[in-house]
């Protein structure tokens, strides 16, 4: 029986907790400081829009950890020491480990701005941040978002839950155009702004002014123009959290360095989750991602690989989904911002403007590469499949409907647009019926 | 548009303070030309003597009124009992029946204005409070601020109507008479449907529950038009409730047939097998015949066929009563369920419980029925059985529990762990169904608005977030779950029977094997 031992209670963490336990009957203990038990920071912003308590986020039930002999530690790790094999807390105490497992996850960027720890002025990405939204969104009418990723948007939709106007500063032309083809981002950009949002793109920071008692008062942005404000959410990325390992001898660039079997520099050391960073390719992957299924897969992994098989953190093709206000978007492979040159690519959208798909392939091959999809729900388990198969687009989508996963009664779209593909890609003769 | 909303609310909450000040009302004196229509001959003499002191006297309210009258019935029986003259003791409802006819004032002057005043005002404030959203809110999922709501967080609002509609049914069921002045309110619609007939605390309770289930069946309209599914199923609810629960058997008293509803079905319809039941359908002719058999035919070919291919959503969701005030006027609860382990092992106990004291009961009605007898193995099935069946389930349990607790234990009280059609149902879904509900690869984010807007109760999370169809007997398929999913990852379908079992694939990681899942139970 060994001593596990593993930092940070986030999904990587709890996954590979719970894996362990389900193959071994190894000692584990988890240490976080920020809450007790393990809860979705996904679905933190449902908290403060009144969907759901705290509790209702916590995926288990409390008297779970106990019944699986989970020891769970609610401290801050301040330092490690990989030769004695033993962890200095915060509250003074340490804990020695066989194993140690970094889930560390990320922090929020700050890029020094002027003005940037005012009262007021915040990111979110931790409890602790939600609790903070809470004080100082109070009496709050006007507030600024800086940053048109997935957790500003959030942010956004949250302050409009308590009726708050929210203007949103996005560097690029549409919103999130350093990720979406030009096509989708101006549709959800036209969206957002049904909801009433300002949404003012090509849009930088440049300071934020306080007001006599260090509060935030107004924004400035880098073509001179003040907004007012009395709250500013600062969602411009996140990065691994490394701080912990600055003296550990834990080699860090970005994030956690590792190999693919996710182990570090050092033997019996892995990471897992936001805060690593592959030293190795993995076709359409980065080399730190920062998404709720990366941490989960790479905690399944390093369990298997702690209890019984060394295993390779081998995910299969890429795939994502969040929700903007009222569309759902998932995504499987790869659809660049920009279409490459040996690629294809066809695009749909519906008349309301709230449904499109995005399909890309291989320009000579014809194989799929990737597909977009917005207000409409796709099975997974087949793009999976036809990703991994390499089927052309011609299969894909002849085979569409059968993807399909909305709910029973609604619209399908599957036939016009097929017919709308054939009609767009006279050059290319489809066999689909 | 909001100022259209407020207009709205004020005018709904005029309406409901006047129907609860209705309540108030009322002088009560009873007469002897009251006494003399309304008793039957062969109880006035012995009731006169004792009765005669209250001829004149005016009541302020049906309180000490309607204590008064049955204070004198009792009386009268106790005597009859002690001298153990069995024959002569009065079990008429007098309490009621002279409490109506002695009621006097503004309600009985005005009732069609009142009637006006608080229903059709009350629709219409309704409404403008509803129907704006349409053009104030994009369509989607807007759970927004429910948690930080008196109403749906049983905060004041909601425990204020908990208790409301709580002593509302208490009265319902065992004080008809002190809310005499709201059965009165209702007349003028009971006589429009049937003019020789009389409005009961029955027929007041059937058209309060279709007002809701309607009104709010609207709102429900309105908050899910993103969903076809919703909208069809709503739709469904409101028409089963307002034709076949309301309309229909009142239509059909009309035309001197049996009051039926045709979608209700025992073990639900626990007084289906009663002798009294059975004696008054088969003679009434080939309606009442044709009556008897389809309330049989029902749940024993009904249920399990419809349940095969559609899950049990076909009845809870779709067509029943219950579930139709659930779906509708119970929606603003939904998140109040218990979702832990205990509540469901609770839930298991409680529901299945239930069930087997309706299958003995209607066992030792029907041995009586065919028997002729009125006792199994020596003991009184009345007393034994029947009573205590619908006193503790059919009146506290799926009335005043059921209902009654939708602000403080969510909306499906009743369904979840009471109803024995429920139970019945969920076998047939667990064991022979292809209905299940499925998840979408390894898109779960388990952010748990799954779990928390399901109205049963069940942790669908539990399942979503490991990848596993989600086979639960008590699951009624409203869909909510699904479209609550922000990630897409929830699906509701009857298909291909095999792998609805299958093992737990959450897609992800090449040759990551899934050790054996312990079971949650
Ligand atoms: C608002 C928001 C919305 C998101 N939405 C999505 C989404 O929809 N889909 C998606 O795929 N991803 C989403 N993400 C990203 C996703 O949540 C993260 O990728 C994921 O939670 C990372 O998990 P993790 O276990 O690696 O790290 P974390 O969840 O960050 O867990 C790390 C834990 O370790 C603790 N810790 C760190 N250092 C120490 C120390 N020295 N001592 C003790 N404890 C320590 C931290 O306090 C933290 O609790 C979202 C993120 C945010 C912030
Ligand atoms: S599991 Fe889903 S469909 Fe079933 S009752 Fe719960 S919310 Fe409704
Ligand atoms: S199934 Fe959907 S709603 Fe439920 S936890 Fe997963 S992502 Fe959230």
């Amino acid at each position: 029986m060994r001593e596990i031992v593993i930092i940070g209670n986030g999904i990587a963490g709890i996954t590979a907790a719970r894996h362990i336990r389900k193959r071994s009957e190894n000692k584990i203990t988890v240490i976080s400081s920020e809450t007790k038990h393990f809860f979705s920071r996904t679905a933190l912003m449902y908290v403060y829009m009144g969907h759901m308590r705290y509790e209702n986020i916590k995926p288990y039930e409390d008297w779970f950890w106990k019944k699986n002999r989970i020891d769970l530690v609610n401290d801050h790790v301040k330092d490690i020491s990989t030769t004695e094999r033993v962890l200095q807390l915060e509250s003074g105490k340490t804990i020695a480990y066989d194993i140690l497992i970094i889930a560390t996850g990320s922090k929020s960027n700050k890029f020094g701005w002027p003005g940037q720890d005012l009262k007021g002025v915040q990111g979110l990405y931790s409890f602790q941040d939600l609790e903070k939204m809470e004080t100082n969104t109070e009496n709050v009418q006007r507030a600024v978002i800086v940053g048109g990723g997935l957790i500003g948007i959030e942010m956004v939709e949250m302050l409009l839950s308590r009726k708050i106007e929210v203007t949103l500063l996005i560097r690029e032309n549409s919103f999130w155009n350093n990720i979406l083809p030009d096509q989708e981002s101006r549709m959800l950009s036209k969206h957002i702004r049904e909801h009433h949002v300002d949404l003012r793109t090509k849009t930088e920071l440049e300071e934020i002014l306080s007001d006599d008692n260090g509060n935030v008062k107004a924004v400035v942005t880098k073509g001179g123009a003040q907004i007012d404000c009395q709250f500013v959410g600062l969602a411009v990325g996140v990065s691994p959290n490394v701080d912990v390992l600055k003296n550990s001898g834990i080699e860090t660039r970005r994030g956690v360095l590792v190999n693919e079997y996710l182990e570090t520099n050092i033997p019996d050391v892995y990471a897992i989750g936001d805060c690593v960073e592959r030293t190795y390719e993995l076709p359409g992957r980065k080399s730190i991602e920062q998404v709720w299924y990366t941490g989960r897969m790479m905690g399944e992994v390093v369990a298997q690989t702690i209890c019984t098989t060394k295993t390779k953190y081998e995910p299969g093709p890429w795939f994502n989904s969040a929700k903007f206000f009222d569309i759902e978007f998932q995504a499987y492979g790869n659809v660049g911002n920009e279409l490459q040159l040996d690629e294809e690519e066809f695009y749909w959208e519906h008349d309301g403007g709230k449904k499109a798909i995005h399909f890309v392939w291989n320009k000579n091959s014809k194989i799929i590469l990737g597909i977009n999809v917005f207000g409409i729900r796709l099975r997974h388990e087949k793009f999976d499949r036809w990703l991994r198969e390499q089927k052309s687009i011609h299969f894909v989508l002849q085979n569409l409907e059968s993807a399909n996963f909305d709910p029973e009664l609604f619209k399908r779209h599957e036939k016009e647009i097929v017919e709308d593909f054939e009609k767009s890609m006279f050059g290319i003769k489809s066999t689909v019926a | 548009m909001k100022a259209l909303r407020s207009i709205g609310l004020v005018l709904f909450l005029f309406s409901f303070g006047l129907f609860l000040g209705l309540f108030f009302v009322s002088d009560y004196t009873l007469t002897k030309e009251i006494f003399e229509t309304k008793v039957k001959t062969e109880h006035q003499e012995s009731l006169r003597p004792t009765v005669e002191s209250l001829f004149g006297k005016k009541y302020s309210t049906t309180f000490s009124f309607a204590n008064a009258i049955a204070r004198v019935i009792d009386q009268v029986n106790k005597k009859f009992r002690q001298e153990q003259q069995w024959d002569k003791v009065i079990y008429d409802d007098y309490t009621a029946i002279l409490t109506k006819a002695s009621t006097s004032g503004i309600i009985t002057e005005n009732t069609a204005l009142l009637f006006f005043l608080v229903f059709g005002v009350g629709v219409i404030g309704a409404l403008l409070f509803i129907l704006p959203k349409v053009s104030l809110e994009l369509p989607g999922i807007k759970n927004n601020g429910i948690f930080h709501h008196a109403l749906n967080n049983r905060g004041w609002i909601g425990v204020l109507i908990g208790t409301l509609l709580i002593v509302f049914y208490i009265m319902i069921y065992f004080y008809d008479a002190y809310i005499m002045n709201w059965i009165i309110l209702v007349e003028p619609l009971k006589h429009w449907i049937y003019p020789q007939s009389e409005s009961s605390q029955w027929f007041l309770y059937g058209f309060l529950y279709t007002f809701a289930v309607l009104v709010m069946g609207v709102r429900m309209l309105i908050k899910y038009r993103h969903s076809k599914y919703h909208i069809v199923r709503t739709i469904s609810v409101m028409f089963f409730q307002l034709a076949f629960a309301f309309l229909i058997p009142e239509i059909l008293v009309r035309l001197n047939q049996p009051y039926f509803d045709f979608k209700n079905m025992w073990p639900l319809d626990y007084d289906f097998f009663d002798a009294w039941h059975i004696n008054m359908l088969t003679s009434a002719g080939g309606l009442g015949i044709f009556m008897f058999a389809w309330g049989i035919t029902l749940f024993v070919v009904g249920v399990p066929v419809f349940v095969y291919f559609f899950g049990k959503r076909w009845y809870c969701s779709w067509v029943c009563g219950c579930g139709a005030l659930a779906e509708t006027a119970g929606d603003p609860f939904r998140q109040l369920s218990d979702k832990s382990l205990k509540a469901w092992k609770v839930e298991r106990w409680l529901v299945h419980g239930v069930l087997v004291f309706a299958v003995i009961m209607t066992a030792g009605v029907l041995h009586n029925f065919i028997t002729g007898t009125s006792t199994v193995f020596g003991l009184d099935t009345y007393t034994y059985l029947r009573r205590p069946y619908g006193f503790m389930i059919g009146a506290v349990f799926s009335g005043v529990v059921g209902t009654g607790f939708y602000p403080l234990m969510g909306n499906r009280v009743w369904c979840r762990f009471g109803c024995p059609l429920a139970a019945y149902l969920g076998f047939v879904q667990r064991f022979k169904s292809k209905f299940r509900i499925t998840t979408n690869g390894g898109q779960c984010i388990s952010c748990g608005n799954c779990s928390t807007y399901c109205e049963m109760g069940i942790d669908v999370r539990w399942y979503a977030q490991r990848g596993q169809n989600i086979i639960r007997s008590s699951c009624v398929g409203c869909g909510v779950c699904s479209s609550v999913c922000p990630r897409g990852v929830l699906n509701l379908e009857s298909k291909d029977e095999n792998g609805r079992f299958g093992q737990p694939v959450l897609l992800g990681n090449n040759h990551v094997s899934m050790p054996e899942i312990k079971s949650v139970n």
